[in-house]
């Protein structure tokens, strides 16, 4: 799960991370007050979305004067943001964060992550901060440090020191990154991130670190033990099928074709949706129903894809393991007379009872396809798609 | 002969007493697996599906002289589990539970070094070896005793490969489902290791997909130390950059974990990469 800008730098604060004086605002009305309450001579108003590359696109703003913080505000409250990160609809803008403007001597990056490699938890820092580090970790990869903390001793005062002198810093400067990175390291243990990102991490005029973005990733698998974290859950960032499909237990994720499919098993969703393209088609969706498939679950995921306007034709490929495929034959002729599938739908059935599932669905005067081999499903299906198109 | 798991493996159930440890349980002894008793904490004395209730692992271990272990508690209860499993002496620990929290896994590995313990999932369908063993989820029925090992991150696609490896009459040695966590037990290269070394294992499928960097490993392993044909699957090949899809492990982050880039490595280690998952039993066929 990610968190908004704002909500990582909350969280900062009470993990003793210096952050720059900021305030949030929903209405050019409450960002200027927000800025008149911070006082100073500029301000930055930062558009608050689900995604990094904003100031590259105009979500980050210099504002000189209270005026061109309303001005600002008014322009991109309301309004979605396309980024690099974003798919080409982008992200809607409901929220600001406004920040006092710090003089910059040099931009440094800092971050915590889970490296699924050592099974360790692993700072990687660089004195090239404020840019991306995949392209600095490719152009440059001299310029970054990575070290990872042992779970049983946990982070130690050395390992800072060689980040601390990695980057250039020195005297005062050493025990406030120590203090910034065991603020880090405590935050991802107790909250069950996934990463914690600070780019940049600012060195201002007199010596200050400060971080200026902020950006945490949590692990879903522990949400349910961390209530505060679910509770920032901001659902107009996420698809709102995505987010309807999380309600019934199903797994499925949006794709830009016009082939619905409908799929048990993680792995297999992905073959099947890789098969369909390999036949020369385009996959609509990824959508794992998941074991236990019942007449409800398999209602559910027809209405999800079908809900998607450009599906032409859908494809249910079930591997009938614990649950057999007569049972999931009788849940999808229910489902398809409930909700009056018209779109054709080709099924592959395979697995415990196979031979009763399949004469389930022959001769049922529905718009149904029973397919006895996978290849061929995916090319009937492929094939239905596009004469329908 | 097989891999880890025979006729003769003495397994229990931690879990055993819940509605997935009852009825799985119930697959296992109709199979013939010798599942010999299982845990559930305050249970310890009575009996459950004819079988002996233990307090503790320990328990179970002393009076059962049990080696391996399948776990099916609820997934914050996992790591705890596969840890008093880890402290009892258990040789090889299965767990199947799906939604362990990532940092929890990290700290039962740390903990797992030195102890000798294998770890199979989680987040995995388990272990079987046919006609003597089956830990785990895995439907029986698809399953023939034969000469393929099989290796995979996904349950399902386990599935398909027994399936197609059954239809074209080759069968399976032992098939081993290494689950979709992130940080999760055994690797590839830990099982296709084993797969090397083992009598009856002639040809060996290895089914990987996006996330991580465990199927580059595993091209660099077989193209150093296995004589055996692989025929390898990756999954993932249309997944978007950035999403999670299903598996918690299944995500291609920063450009690294691509199904290309897996597949490329493996094509580098001149290994059969098929390009659909209906071809895998024809072409693991064409080796022999």
């Amino acid at each position: 799960m990610n968190i908004h800008e704002y909500q990582a730098k909350h969280l900062f604060q009470q993990y003793a991370i210096p952050i720059p004086e900021g305030k949030y605002a929903d209405t050019p009305e409450s960002a200027e007050q927000a800025a008149r309450a911070l006082n100073g001579d500029g301000w930055v108003v930062k558009a608050q979305v689900h995604a990094g590359g904003r100031g590259k696109v105009g979500g980050v703003k210099l504002a000189k004067n209270l005026a061109e913080v309303m001005d600002f505000s008014r322009e991109l409250l309301g309004k979605r943001l396309v980024t690099i990160q974003t798919d080409s609809a982008g992200l809607p803008i409901n929220s600001l964060l406004i920040e006092k403007i710090y003089p910059i001597k040099r931009e440094l990056y800092l971050s915590l992550i889970l490296d699924r490699a050592t099974e360790r938890v692993m700072f990687i820092a660089s004195s090239s901060g404020g840019m991306d580090i995949e392209a600095v970790a490719h152009d440059t990869p001299e310029k970054i440090i990575s070290t990872a903390v042992h779970p049983a001793a946990g982070l130690q005062s050395y390992t800072c020191r060689k980040v601390a002198y990695t980057l250039g810093l020195k005297g005062t400067q050493l025990k406030a990154l120590e203090k910034i990175m065991f603020g880090m390291y405590r935050l991802f243990l107790a909250k069950d991130a996934t990463q914690i990102e600070i780019n940049p991490l600012i060195e201002t005029d007199s010596g200050d670190l400060l971080a200026l973005d902020a950006k945490i990733n949590f692990d879903d698998n522990a949400l349910a033990i961390h209530p505060d974290i679910l509770a920032m859950k901001d659902p107009t960032q996420e698809d709102d099928k995505e987010n309807e499909a999380q309600q019934f237990g199903l797994n499925y994720i949006t794709l830009e074709g016009n082939i619905g499919c409908m799929v048990n098993g993680a792995g297999l969703a992905m073959a099947t949706m890789d098969l369909v393209k390999l036949k020369g088609g385009l996959p609509a969706n990824f959508l794992d129903v998941g074991g236990g498939t019942n007449v409800e679950k398999v209602c559910e995921a027809f209405k999800l894809i079908l809900s998607d306007g450009s599906v032409k034709a859908v494809l249910v490929n079930i591997f009938g393991g614990i649950v057999k495929c007569d049972v999931i034959a009788q849940g999808i002729l229910e489902a398809m007379k409930q909700i009056h599938v018209t779109v054709p739908v080709v099924v592959r059935l395979e697995g415990t009872n196979v031979e009763q599932g399949r004469a389930l669905l022959t001769n049922t005067g529905l718009n149904l396809y029973a397919s006895e081999d996978l290849n061929h499903a995916a090319e009937q299906v492929v094939a239905l798609a596009k004469a329908v198109a | 002969m097989s891999i880890l798991i025979n006729k003769d493996t003495k397994v229990i159930c931690q879990g055993f007493t819940g509605k997935q440890g009852t009825f799985h349980s119930e697959q296992a002894l109709a199979y013939g697996t010798q599942l010999v008793g299982g845990v559930t904490p305050e249970r310890g004395g009575t009996t459950h599906l004819g079988l002996p209730v233990f307090n503790t692992v320990q328990d179970a271990v002393n009076s059962t002289g049990a080696t391996a272990s399948v776990i099916y508690v609820p997934p914050f209860y996992a790591a705890d589990a596969i840890l008093e499993a880890v402290d009892a002496g258990i040789q090889l620990i299965v767990c199947i539970t799906e939604g362990i929290p990532t940092l929890q896994m990290l700290k039962v590995k740390a903990a797992m070094v030195g102890s000798g313990a294998l770890l199979i999932g989680p987040n995995c369908p388990g272990i079987i070896t046919p006609d003597e063993c089956k830990i785990g989820i895995m439907p029986a029925k698809i399953h023939l005793a034969g000469s393929i090992g099989i290796v995979s991150r996904s349950g399902t696609l386990t599935y398909e490969s027994v399936h197609q490896t059954t239809q074209q009459g080759l069968g399976q040695s032992t098939c081993v489902g290494i689950g979709g966590d992130p940080i999760h037990g055994m690797t590839f290269v830990d099982v296709l290791s084993r797969f090397q070394a083992d009598e009856q294992t002639k040809g060996i499928i290895m089914v990987g997909e996006i996330g991580g960097g465990e199927e580059e490993d595993a091209a660099e392993y077989i193209k150093a130390h296995v004589t055996k044909p692989v025929v390898a699957y990756i999954a993932g090949q249309t997944a978007p950059a950035g999403k999670r899809m299903g598996h918690a492990g299944a995500i291609v982050t920063g450009g690294k974990g691509t199904a290309a880039g897996k597949i490329a490595a493996l094509k580098a280690a001149n290994i059969e990469v098929v390009n659909s998952p209906t071809e895998i039993g024809v072409a693991m066929k064409r080796c022999f």
